[in-house]
This record gives structure tokens, C-alpha cells and sequence, in this order.
């Protein structure tokens, strides 16, 4: 109960501000020249002036800029994202149907960069100034400053063309129809690489605030008592340091949840995963307000609510910090 | 229009020629599932309701229209068995082909021919409402006889080199309900194709099955047909080489791995079966910038720019020189008389620059112009880049303003702020339809790819509107090389380059390119080899 209670008064306390994103991410897109109309004509190839008179008629862009807004947050008043130009279906049926590429895609990769890195963190910060440390941090850094779309594209290279061990790309095999188990297995085969691609940067981070954040700790008093009470190394580091140095790895992952979201546009694109961070792009290409403004909404909510979950995670993590107060 | 280009096949090697003789002999295999790469996802599949490769490729596998076109280029009847045409070009008779069902069962009939003209082709389809605008009705006496009427003469060969691309019916009992741009059918086809639509999901693929009760007996022989959406090129090369697709069409391909795969023995990467969709690279020119306004000016620009070498160092052998606005592919309007021509010659550049008094200042510098490049086509960023520099040799500093596809034809076609522009003309198998738009005044603000540079030339318009109404085919193919005597002359724009679209293929696809718009055609007689 006053779980939900804090939900709710969070999910309150956050409306101004998403009020705020939408109407600026609204006036910031009328700044970019040319609307959906112009973006539908490009794909056409051509059309004359009446036609795209008519049809700016059609998605409702012969009002005013003010005029557009104003329907818009009336709209969203009765939670009705509108209409999407580029899909002419809701709007909400069409993130709908994009969202669990996206959240599969997240989940697998956070839960993968954050048990990697904690366990390199640890190793690293165990061993350190030793060739396993070296081999670690040289490895994160390397994983961070690679862009994620050459590492996809280089997985795909080997795992696809040449080994021909994985799919090169989508979201199922549709020259086959799967139910089941077999779908399940089916869908987890398509997403090892965007996992994996999308996690290593994230790896990279994790795994060096680990480290830090373990060196710091074992240097604290507490540590040094723990030592004196005569135990072991092992039970010190996973009882009474572990804990300590995971709180800035879970600030990280609130922090990050919307980072990843913007970062799968681009695994999203090379591995050609039907998600939200491609629908974003295309949105944004086609002018299709309506559907970008969808996708902020609901990427603001899914911000807000893994940011709720982390407070719940620190408040279990140190008993110091009272959730709600 | 002529048949597979046989220059382009010698270009590539006797190697492309010798899988497409063997199909020849070999008997088609049933079956199969053909995997295609689309790149760009579109709103709609109706290709009746909207002109672009992008529907093409999906929905006229499933629609069908009046004509296409065969091996050799020529109008070949598929819903009409025939056609004749009064000689004053005021009425064009369809005979429809007889026992065609759509894909709900339904017959269909001239009711159907007579409500896509009227109400899709004439209204809403993009080039379709400016070939239509001039006819008046559809007359249906018979189910299976279709009358268009015209209030100026429409000449024969005009209109069917149009319908291939713009005739493509849709059933009226499926559309006359309700708004037409927003009816279901749009992305679900429904239409007489050899493929049924199946599923479409967006992001990720179309679906389309075999037509068992298609018109041509035994065909088609294809079981499926699945649409990979797939955005990133080099993503969609890997899914070719892996197999995941079998197709890929419209050079959708960066143009390295194009050339990459067309020297792996498992693909062939051709211009064939592309020669009706050609199109040539422009260089616009603004002509509300007074330097620009001064044909010497534009014809410095123009000597200034290597054409040759560009193409043979950036665009390898999928390109050519242009020589005007009709590409040397379109037999029937291309012009016999010698054009004016502008080669490569930096000296009469800087000479014509001299004349017309600008003169080099500071570091060498006569003036400064911005150039928007079209964002479609990585060769129009590296030609944008070519041009910059080349023009920098002669004293012109150029900036290049980047914009996206909605950005850029706001900024060119609509807000007229730019200098110089570039991009691409799509050249749709005939001028009236595609290009005469590009040097015709009076073309309203803000519509695409039409005379917004500020020019008006009465001599133009008149030649321009004579050819589109003139029956007789000698004396239009006249008045059309009068066209671009005098667009060379004046050069409002320029179209140094020819390109045509290249498709890789998987050689195991059979019968493929073997109309000159098989990416945009039915695929009928398609087949995969085992």
C-alpha cells in the first residue's frame, strides 16, 4: 500500500515535466523544415500542388501551429495518443506493437551488462594492478570506444555470413511458422547478437564503476573490522563489501534505462528489430508528430517507472535510506 | 524504351548473360519462397493510390494494370486483351480481359477500370492527376469494354507508357464506401495479382502467398513471397550473403557492396530488368541569386565539373554521362540531332566566369554559393562533395547544407532557399509524364520536382505543351528533341549523369529481369531454383 502510495505521488510529481518534454519535443520538431506531407511526397517521387494541399488537409495540418498543440494536449487529456500519419492505424496500437521487441531487448541486455560487469568488476578490483585487472579494463575500454553498429556489424559478419551460427537479423524466422517452446527458442536465437551488441558498452561502463566503487570500499573502516573478526576473504567481499559497492550500479541502471533506449536505434537498425528506437527514427524522418510525441510519452513513463523500481532496490540495499521520505 | 540494354550487359561481363540463357532451357520449378529486401517502409501499398518503386515492389505482385510492358519494352495488354485509339487522341477504347477475379471472388469488370480512373488515377495518385487531368469520363457499355474520354487530345503512346506504372486497378466494391486514403485495402491489398496478401507487419515484413486461381493458367510458380524490412544497408548486404534474402532491388545496397556482390559467383548485381526506371543525378540552379541568373554563370559551373571521372572514380560501372533531360534508354523520345554539351574544360570556366565579371577576390574567391543535396543516394553526397571541391579550382566556395527528405524539399521546392540543388530526376518512360514538370512555368509553389527555379521561358512552354497533346508520333518525338535543344540552351538545370537502378540478385531466382521493370512487375513466371 505504501508502495503504491509513493507510485502514484512519483507518477504525479513527474506529469509538469512530461507535460513540459511534450510540448517542447512539439515546437522543437515544427523548428525542422518541411512536415509529413513533404516526407510522404519524397517517398512518392512526386505530386502536385492540389494533391498536397489535399492532403495536408487530410493529417490535419491546414490549422495553426498553436491551434495543432492545443488539440493535441486535449487529445492526450483523454489519454488518446491520436493518429499515426506514417501507419494509419492509433497510435497506441502501433507502439503496442512495438514495445516488446523493445523492453525484450533492453531487459536482456542490462540484466547481461550488469551481471558481467559486476562479476569483471569484482575480479578486477580483487586483482588489481594484476594482469587480470589489466586484461579487464583494457577489454571494457575497448568495448566502450567501439561504436555499437560496427560491433554489430562485425557479430554479424562472423556469426551470420561466416559461421552461419545465428541469424543476420529480425525478429523470428518468418519463412517458418513456430509456436511454443520452439517460438520462444526461436526469438532468443534472433536477439543473442543485438544483446550482446547493445550490452558490451554498457558492460564496459558497469564494470569499471564496479571496479572503482569495490576499491573504495574495501579501503573503508568497516572492512578492516570485518578482517579482524577473523573472516574470510570470500565471505568480506560477497557479505559486507558487495552490498556496499552495488549501490552505484543500481543509481547507473535508472540513469541508463533511458540512454539504452536511445541506443537501441542504432542495433535496432542493424539488426533490423521491429522496436521503438527505429519507430522514433522513422518518425522523426516522416515528420509523423503524432506517433514521436506517442513514443516520448511512453519512453518517459517506462524512465519513470524503472526509476521507481530503483529506489524500491536502494531502499532494500541500505535500510539508511527510508523510501518516501 | 528499349529491351534488356545490351551495353549495360557487356559492361558486366558475358558472365551475367549465361545463367539467364540457361534458364531459358530449363523447365520452372513450383514452389519456393522468395525473400526480398524493402528498404523503405511506405504508408500505403496501393499502387493505385500512390506512384513509387517503393509500392511497386510489393503491392503490384498483388494488383495488376491495364498494361505492362514486355521483354522488349513494348505495351503488352494484362487486364486489357486490347486497346485502339480514335486518331483525333480524344477517345482510347480498352477491351478487357475476360474470366478475372479479384482475390475476394468478386469479377472484375470496366465498373472497376472506370471507378480507379476516375476516382484514384485522375484524384489522388501522384503523376496520375497530372496525366489524367484532361480526362473528362470512363465509359462502361459492357462489363468487359472500357472508354476513356479526353477533352484534349491524349496521344496513344503517352498513355500506354503511363499505364504501366499508373493503371493499376483496384476493385470498386472494395473502395466506393468510404474514404478512399484511409480504406484497410490500402495495406492489405486486394487485387487480380498472381499473390495474395497475407500479413503485413510493420517494422518487420509482408507476407504475400500463391494466387491458386490467378489467370494465367499453371502460374504463378513462386509459393510465397516474404518482405524483409530492412533499413540499414549494410545489414541488408549480410542478410544477402547469408541467404536470409534472395533479393535485393532499387539499389537499396551501398554502391561498394553492390560492386562486391556482383563479383561473388552466388549474385548478380545488373542494371537489367531496371531500364524502364531510370533516372538522371541534377544540378538546379536558383535563379532568384542574380550571379546564377546568368546563363554564362551556369555554364561555368557546368564546364567546371569532370563528369567522366566522377562516375568512373565514385559510381563504377552502374553510371554514364547524361547528355539533357531525356536519358539516351528512352529510344522513343531520345534525340537524334546533336544537344548542346557542356565537357569538362576549366579554362572555358574561368573564362566564362571572367565575362560575365566576376572576378577572383581575396585567397582567389569569386562569390560564395550553398548547395542542398538531396538526402536519397549516397552518390548524391558524393557527388555534392565532387561538385564543392571542382567548383573551389575555378573560385566558387560552395557550402553544403545537409537536410533530410522532408527538410530538403521544404527548403529547395517550397522556401526557394538555396543556391544550387541536387538530386535525382526519375524519368518515367515518358517526358509529358516525368520531366517536361521540371522546365514548365506556372507550376504552383511547393510541388516537388517541378520548375521552382525562378525561370520562365515562354519558348519552352510552348514546345512543351504541343508535344503533350500531339498524336502523331513522329512529329512529338520532333517537338521533343526542340525541348531539349532549348533546355541545353538555356540550362535552368542540368542532368550530367545517367543512372539506372541496379538489383542484386541471388542466382538461384530464375526469369528474373526479364522485363524492363521486372522489380515493379507481377512476377508471374518467376521461379527458384532448387
Amino acid at each position: 500500500m505504501r508502495v503504491l502510495r509513493l507510485a502514484l505521488w512519483r507518477l504525479a510529481a513527474s506529469l509538469p515535466t512530461l507535460l513540459l518534454i511534450l510540448a517542447g519535443m512539439f515546437l522543437l520538431l515544427q523548428l525542422a523544415p518541411g512536415d509529413t506531407v513533404d516526407a510522404l511526397m519524397a517517398q512518392m517521387g512526386g505530386g502536385d500542388a492540389a494533391l498536397a494541399e489535399d492532403l495536408r488537409r487530410f493529417y490535419g495540418l491546414d490549422v495553426g501551429i498553436a491551434a495543432q498543440l492545443w488539440n493535441y494536449l486535449m487529445r492526450l487529456a483523454t489519454l488518446d495518443l491520436g493518429f499515426s500519419a506514417i501507419y494509419g492505424k492509433p497510435v497506441a496500437t502501433v507502439i503496442l506493437e512495438r514495445l516488446p521487441p523493445t523492453i525484450l531487448l533492453m531487459a536482456a541486455s542490462l540484466s547481461f551488462a550488469f551481471f558481467f560487469g559486476l562479476v569483471l568488476g569484482v575480479i578486477a578490483a580483487r586483482r588489481v594492478n594484476k594482469w587480470p585487472d589489466t586484461l579487464i579494463s583494457t577489454l571494457g575500454l575497448i568495448f566502450y570506444a567501439t561504436p555499437s553498429f560496427w560491433f554489430g556489424l562485425m557479430a554479424i559478419v562472423l556469426f551470420s555470413v561466416y559461421l552461419q551460427w545465428l541469424p543476420a537479423g529480425g525478429f523470428g524466422d518468418i519463412t517458418q511458422s513456430y509456436t511454443g517452446i520452439a517460438a520462444v527458442l526461436d526469438i532468443a536465437q534472433h536477439l543473442v547478437l543485438p544483446t550482446f551488441t547493445l550490452g558490451l558498452i554498457f558492460l564496459a561502463i558497469y564494470l569499471r564503476i564496479m571496479r572503482a566503487s569495490m576499491l573504495e570500499v574495501l579501503s573503508l573502516d568497516f572492512v578492516r573490522t570485518a578482517r579482524a573478526k577473523g573472516l574470510s576473504e570470500t565471505r568480506v567481499v560477497t557479505k559486507h563489501v558487495l552490498r556496499n559497492a552495488m549501490l552505484p550500479m543500481v543509481t547507473l541502471i535508472g540513469l541508463q534505462a533511458g540512454t539504452m533506449l536511445g541506443g537501441s536505434v542504432v542495433v535496432e537498425s542493424v539488426f533490423a528489430l521491429p522496436g521503438l528506437g527505429r519507430l522514433a527514427y522513422e518518425s522523426v524522418v516522416q515528420r509523423d508528430l503524432n506517433t514521436l510525441l506517442g513514443i516520448v510519452f511512453v519512453s518517459a513513463l517506462l524512465v519513470i517507472t524503472i526509476n521507481f523500481l530503483v529506489d524500491i532496490l536502494y531502499a532494500r540495499l541500505d535500510p539508511r535510506i527510508v523510501s518516501g521520505s | 524504351m528499349t529491351g534488356p540494354n545490351r551495353r549495360e550487359m557487356l559492361l558486366l561481363g558475358a558472365a551475367a548473360m549465361i545463367p539467364t540463357s540457361l534458364a531459358a532451357q530449363e523447365t520452372p520449378r513450383r514452389g519456393g519462397v522468395l525473400t526480398v529486401h524493402f528498404s523503405t517502409e511506405q504508408r500505403i501499398l496501393n499502387p493505385s493510390l500512390q506512384a513509387s518503386t517503393g509500392v511497386y515492389i510489393v503491392g503490384g505482385k498483388m494488383q495488376e494494370a491495364l498494361v505492362d510492358l514486355d521483354a522488349q519494352g513494348n505495351p503488352v495488354g494484362v487486364l486489357a486483351e486490347s486497346w485502339e485509339s480514335a486518331p483525333d487522341g480524344l477517345t482510347h477504347v480498352f477491351r478487357l480481359r475476360r474470366g478475372v477475379t479479384w482475390h475476394d471472388g468478386k469479377p472484375f469488370t470496366s465498373a472497376d477500370v472506370a471507378f480507379s480512373a476516375m476516382e484514384m488515377w485522375k484524384k489522388i495518385l501522384n503523376y496520375g492527376t497530372t496525366m489524367q487531368q484532361f480526362l473528362t469520363e470512363v465509359q462502361t457499355p459492357d462489363p468487359h469494354t472500357a472508354i476513356f474520354k479526353y477533352e484534349r487530345p491524349m496521344p496513344q503512346g503517352l498513355l500506354l507508357r503511363g499505364l504501366p506504372d499508373l493503371g493499376y486497378v483496384s476493385p470498386k466494391h472494395i473502395f466506393e464506401t468510404g474514404d478512399i486514403r484511409q480504406n484497410p485495402a490500402n495495406n492489405a491489398p486486394i487485387g487480380t495479382g498472381p499473390f495474395k496478401f497475407v500479413q503485413y507487419e510493420r517494422g518487420q515484413h509482408i507476407i504475400a502467398e500463391r494466387n491458386p486461381n490467378y489467370w494465367r493458367e499453371n502460374m504463378p510458380y513462386l509459393d510465397r513471397i516474404i518482405w524483409r524490412v530492412v533499413g540499414d544497408r549494410a545489414a541488408a548486404a549480410a542478410q544477402m550473403e547469408s541467404g536470409q534474402l534472395l533479393f535485393s532491388p532499387y539499389s537499396a545496397l551501398s554502391i561498394a557492396d553492390m560492386q562486391r556482390l556482383g563479383r561473388d559467383p552466388r549474385f548478380e548485381a545488373t542494371t537489367r530488368g531496371n531500364e524502364g526506371n531510370v533516372r538522371t543525378n541534377t544540378l538546379e540552379f536558383n535563379f532568384r541569386n542574380p550571379i546564377l541568373a546568368d546563363v554564362r554563370v551556369r555554364k561555368a559551373i557546368a564546364h567546371s565539373l569532370n563528369v567522366p571521372f566522377f562516375i568512373e572514380n565514385f559510381l563504377g560501372p552502374f553510371a554514364k554521362p547524361g547528355t539533357g533531360p531525356i536519358p539516351s534508354v528512352s529510344t522513343d523520345y531520345y534525340p537524334t540531332s546533336p544537344m548542346p554539351q557542356y565537357g569538362y574544360d576549366v579554362a572555358a570556366a574561368n573564362r566564362l566566369l571572367d565575362e560575365a565579371g566576376h572576378r577572383r577576390g581575396a585567397g582567389g574567391v569569386r562569390f560564395n554559393l550553398r548547395l542542398n543535396p538531396a538526402p536519397w543516394g549516397e552518390d548524391i553526397a558524393l557527388w555534392s562533395t565532387f561538385i564543392q571541391q571542382s567548383l573551389q579550382q575555378v573560385g566558387i566556395r560552395v557550402e553544403i547544407v545537409r537536410l533530410d527528405a522532408a527538410g530538403f524539399l521544404r527548403t529547395v521546392y517550397n522556401d526557394w532557399n538555396f543556391d544550387l540543388a541536387t538530386g535525382w530526376h526519375q524519368y518515367r518512360s515518358d517526358p509529358a509524364v516525368s520531366t517536361t514538370v521540371w522546365y514548365r512555368s506556372g507550376s504552383p509553389r511547393g510541388a516537388p520536382w517541378t520548375n521552382q527555379w525562378g525561370w520562365t521561358d515562354p519558348t519552352i512552354d510552348t514546345i512543351i505543351d504541343n508535344a503533350a497533346t500531339e498524336v502523331d508520333p513522329v512529329k512529338r518525338k520532333a517537338l521533343y528533341a526542340d525541348f531539349v535543344q532549348r533546355a541545353q540552351t538555356e540550362l535552368p538545370l542540368w542532368m550530367p549523369i545517367e543512372q539506372i537502378f541496379v538489383s542484386v540478385f541471388n542466382r538461384r531466382i530464375r526469369n528474373a529481369g526479364n522485363n524492363p521493370r521486372w522489380a515493379s512487375s507481377s512476377w508471374h513466371d518467376t521461379w527458384l531454383a532448387s
